[in-house]
């Protein structure tokens, strides 16, 4: 009797969970477009103040592009049994997290001392907005590399499914964030 | 392969043994020993991670928030339709915002009529018609109608139900705000919204609002990421995308719609949120209040419009699409034959949610926006009516010769096709953007949206409870009182709604408390009395539906066949008794597409039933 049944079948080619974050990335990708579709339709309108992005916005990409790079290799180093690698650089890439923060702030505090505050025009409330949330995000990034350390040094080093998925979904958002940044500064710079 | 069972059989023992013997094992039994889920009332009831719960859950609460709506509707048409009348008899419940006057006539308060006009918006379209229809039915048949043990990560499920609770908890509270609930619309425009002393509602209650429907939106989207990647990663064997029932593909895509565009109202609240608290001016430009010059400069309220509508057509979509899927089924299940045109039906529910990315400024053609750029939107939204045609088609064809099963699902469905003709016709006069100088902001435009989204989509949910109400509860609900409650609402809803054109076109404004001020419209008070008694008499049906609905869920008919309705798709295959994880063996490996009716002699022909040697398979 022929009967044409169902044969091949390999579930999940990618992880469920892994899918999810991607969705939930291009969520936020479309928080963000709203934002700057919004820039640039009240920069149309006029009365508008025009100003330069502050330096230490070009020399934090250099930051979040260099941590992005630390915690791919610190991937490596977990997955190819290298402890040391991927300890050590887990730990350099939670501090040019912090590092991150840290800048953007001291480059808002540049805005302010050149006199573009948080209500001054709708063009410096935008970058305040625009930045302050992506810095948010960066902060949901920063927890998520906090736990990963966590694991890293309580955890008895071993590579399971589990924690490669884990490392994985980190990995794939702090590239995600570093993306956004750059899509924002880029967006900045050619608007202005 | 060779003792394969034979047709003869009672057709639920060979389902078993086609899912025994071709189905897929995951082990999951051997995992979920006693299940650590529903050990306990408060797992099970409450804080339950299994789909079929949360859709329970998402039912009841947005039936709750739908009588809410609905009462609050009732108190501000009897406003509209008796403004003569003396409310005081209200006094009791309404309290402070009953005016009583000296000769002791009780008079609804200006402030909260704007409120309950606001808050029936808000709560009928999102809390009701968002998570209450897409909430409930995502939930209950995306893994049962794809084969999957529950959601892809049930435990965001259950969050998402309980975010969608914490807002209506807030929403809740709002109402009981000594200023009361904001009052500036359901769109929210600012100044009303951004200004905390434009009006009483916009204080306190606007900040309620707000925060509200961020968590509102959290829940929105945790639900969304599980549907669209339950629907991507968790199909059963054999289960393509092209053999998913049209109701999964309208979940699928409207959770598509809902994820890309909620997130934008979230930036327009953030926006809103620094102009009230921080003073910045993105949406505020020079403004001369309560006799002060506010310090805002330059901000534009249009902008807000536009990120909020670019969230608010999709919504009327992911409101629609959703009971747009349920009918397809419904109409095909019950008319025994296969949905006409499948991959028409797919196609068309893609286009109309691409095309509702791009036509929100259709609900700003009067905001002052480039006529030539109202040109755009105008073809675009006239475009969409060929998609909505394609379906409409395919829905009478489905029903043209059909051996139709008059029950009160199949009745809700093809009501659901006459309001969405009714609305969507009415639809073409708005989009065109010179009517809509005579149309906007008048009755027609609320008759439009009422009939084509709100009725319609109270009526597939309505199809798709009657008709899955065995699969939640394992009981029936009693079909002679569903039949009376579909005629009552089909006559009473257009008994509402259809006068309300006329309205329109003769320009009665929306959301006026009062006429008394235009002579021309004097000669409509008898037709606002009739709308008013209209509703009165539409809501007592529905009390007619929530006893039959609670009434089932203890005493309805007992399920004995557990596939009542002869259907095709997965989730008749499951046990009566609801186990967790769906099935109670291996998951069942699906073999063909999911509208097999009448098909080669037999009257239906489930999706585990292997493509005979002398059969080929439709697409």
């Amino acid at each position: 009797m022929e009967i044409a049944v169902a044969k091949e079948y390999r579930r999940n080619k990618i992880h469920p969970k892994k899918f999810a974050l991607y969705v939930a990335c291009a969520s936020i990708v479309m928080m963000f477009a709203a934002f700057t579709s919004a820039y640039i339709v009240r920069q149309s309108a006029g009365n508008w103040l025009e100003f330069r992005m502050p330096t230490l916005f070009y020399v934090n990409t250099l930051v979040i592009l260099l941590s992005s790079v630390t915690l791919h290799a610190s991937y490596w180093g977990f997955k190819k049994g290298n402890p040391l690698l991927y300890k050590g650089l887990l730990v350099v890439t939670l501090l040019l997290g912090f590092a991150f923060l840290a800048l953007q702030y001291e480059a808002w505090q540049s805005l302010v001392a050149i006199g573009i505050e948080l209500t001054t025009n709708p063009s410096g409330s935008f970058v305040y907005v625009i930045s302050g949330l992506h810095a948010a995000h960066i902060l949901g990034g920063i927890g998520a590399l906090i736990i990963a350390l966590i694991h890293a040094f309580v955890l008895k080093y071993q590579v399971t499914e589990g924690r490669k998925l884990r490392f994985e979904m980190t990995l794939t958002y702090w590239h995600f964030v570093d993306l956004l940044w750059i899509y924002l500064l880029l967006f900045f710079t050619l608007q202005s | 392969m060779a003792n394969i069972a034979t047709q003869s059989q009672p057709e639920a023992i060979r389902e078993d043994m086609l899912i025994e013997e071709l189905g897929f094992d995951d082990h999951f039994h051997d995992h979920h020993h006693g299940d650590k889920y529903q050990s306990n009332f408060i797992t099970t009831y409450i804080f339950s991670q299994d789909h079929k719960m949360i859709a329970k859950q998402f039912l009841i609460t947005g039936m709750f928030w739908a009588v809410i709506g609905a009462l609050m509707s009732l108190v501000f048409r009897l406003q509209l339709g008796f403004p003569e009348e003396s409310l005081a008899w209200l006094k009791p419940v309404l309290g402070k915002w009953i005016e009583i006057s000296a000769d002791g006539t009780g008079v609804l308060s200006q402030d909260f009529y704007y409120a309950l006009v606001t808050m029936h918006g808000t709560i009928l379209v999102f809390f009701v018609l968002t998570a209450g229809l897409s909430g409930t039915f995502s939930n209950l048949l995306i893994p049962l109608q794809l084969g999957a043990r529950d959601m892809a990560s049930p435990l965001l499920n259950m969050m998402s139900y309980w975010f969608f609770f914490l807002a209506g908890a807030i929403m809740f509270a709002s109402l009981f705000l000594s200023t009361g609930p904001f009052s500036g619309g359901w769109v929210a425009y600012p100044p009303l919204s951004a200004l905390p002393q434009a009006s009483q509602g916009s204080g306190a209650g606007m900040t309620l609002w707000t925060l509200s429907l961020v968590f509102f939106v959290v829940s929105v989207l945790l639900g969304g990421i599980n549907y669209i990647t339950t629907v991507l990663n968790m199909r059963t064997k054999g289960m393509s995308m092209w053999r998913m029932p049209l109701t999964i593909w309208a979940f699928f895509i409207t959770a598509i719609i809902g994820l890309l565009s909620f997130p934008v109202l979230v930036s327009a609240f953030l926006l809103l949120m620094l102009d009230r608290g921080l003073g910045t001016s993105f949406f505020l430009s020079e403004i001369y209040i309560g006799g002060q010059a506010l310090d805002h400069v330059g901000g534009s309220p249009i902008l807000f419009q536009h990120l909020f509508w670019f969230l608010g057509h999709p919504e009327v979509y992911i409101i629609i699409l959703p009971a747009m899927g349920i009918v397809s089924e419904v109409l095909s299940v019950h008319s025994r034959k296969p949905i006409f045109g499948y991959k028409a039906m797919v196609y068309s529910i893609m286009a109309i949610a691409f095309l509702s990315f791009i036509v929100w400024a259709h609900h700003m053609f009067m905001s002052g926006v480039n006529p030539f750029i109202s040109n755009f939107f105008v073809i675009f939204t006239l475009i969409i009516a060929v998609p909505s045609a394609v379906k409409v088609f395919n829905w009478i064809a489905t029903l043209y010769k059909g051996n139709i099963r008059f029950n009160a699902s199949s009745l809700f469905a093809i009501g659901f096709v006459s309001m969405f003709i009714s609305g969507g016709l009415t639809g073409i006069f708005l989009g065109n953007s010179a009517l809509d100088i005579q149309l906007h902001d008048t009755y027609f435009v609320v008759a439009h949206f009422h009939i084509v989204m709100g009725v319609a989509a109270f009526f597939g949910m309505f199809a798709g409870i009657y008709n899955w109400f065995p699969k939640l509860y394992g009981r029936f609900m009693n079909d002679t009182l569903g039949k009376i409650h579909f005629w009552g609402t089909l006559v009473g809803a257009y008994a509402i709604f259809w006068p309300m054109h006329y309205l329109g076109m003769a320009g009665v404004p929306r959301r006026y408390y009062s006429f008394d001020a235009f002579q021309a419209f004097a000669h409509f008070d008898g037709m606002n009395q009739f709308i008013t008694i209209g509703a009165i008499v539409t809501f007592a049906f529905q009390i007619i539906f929530i006893v039959n609905f609670f009434y089932s869920i203890w005493k309805g008919k007992e399920m004995t066949d557990r596939n009542p309705w002869k259907a095709t798709t997965l989730e008749w295959t499951t046990p009566i008794e609801r186990i967790h994880g769906n099935w109670p063996g291996k998951l069942p490996a699906v073999q063909r597409w999911a509208y097999d009716y009448g098909k080669d002699g037999k009257d239906f022909i489930t999706q585990v039933e292997p493509i005979g040697p002398d059969e080929k398979e439709v697409h």
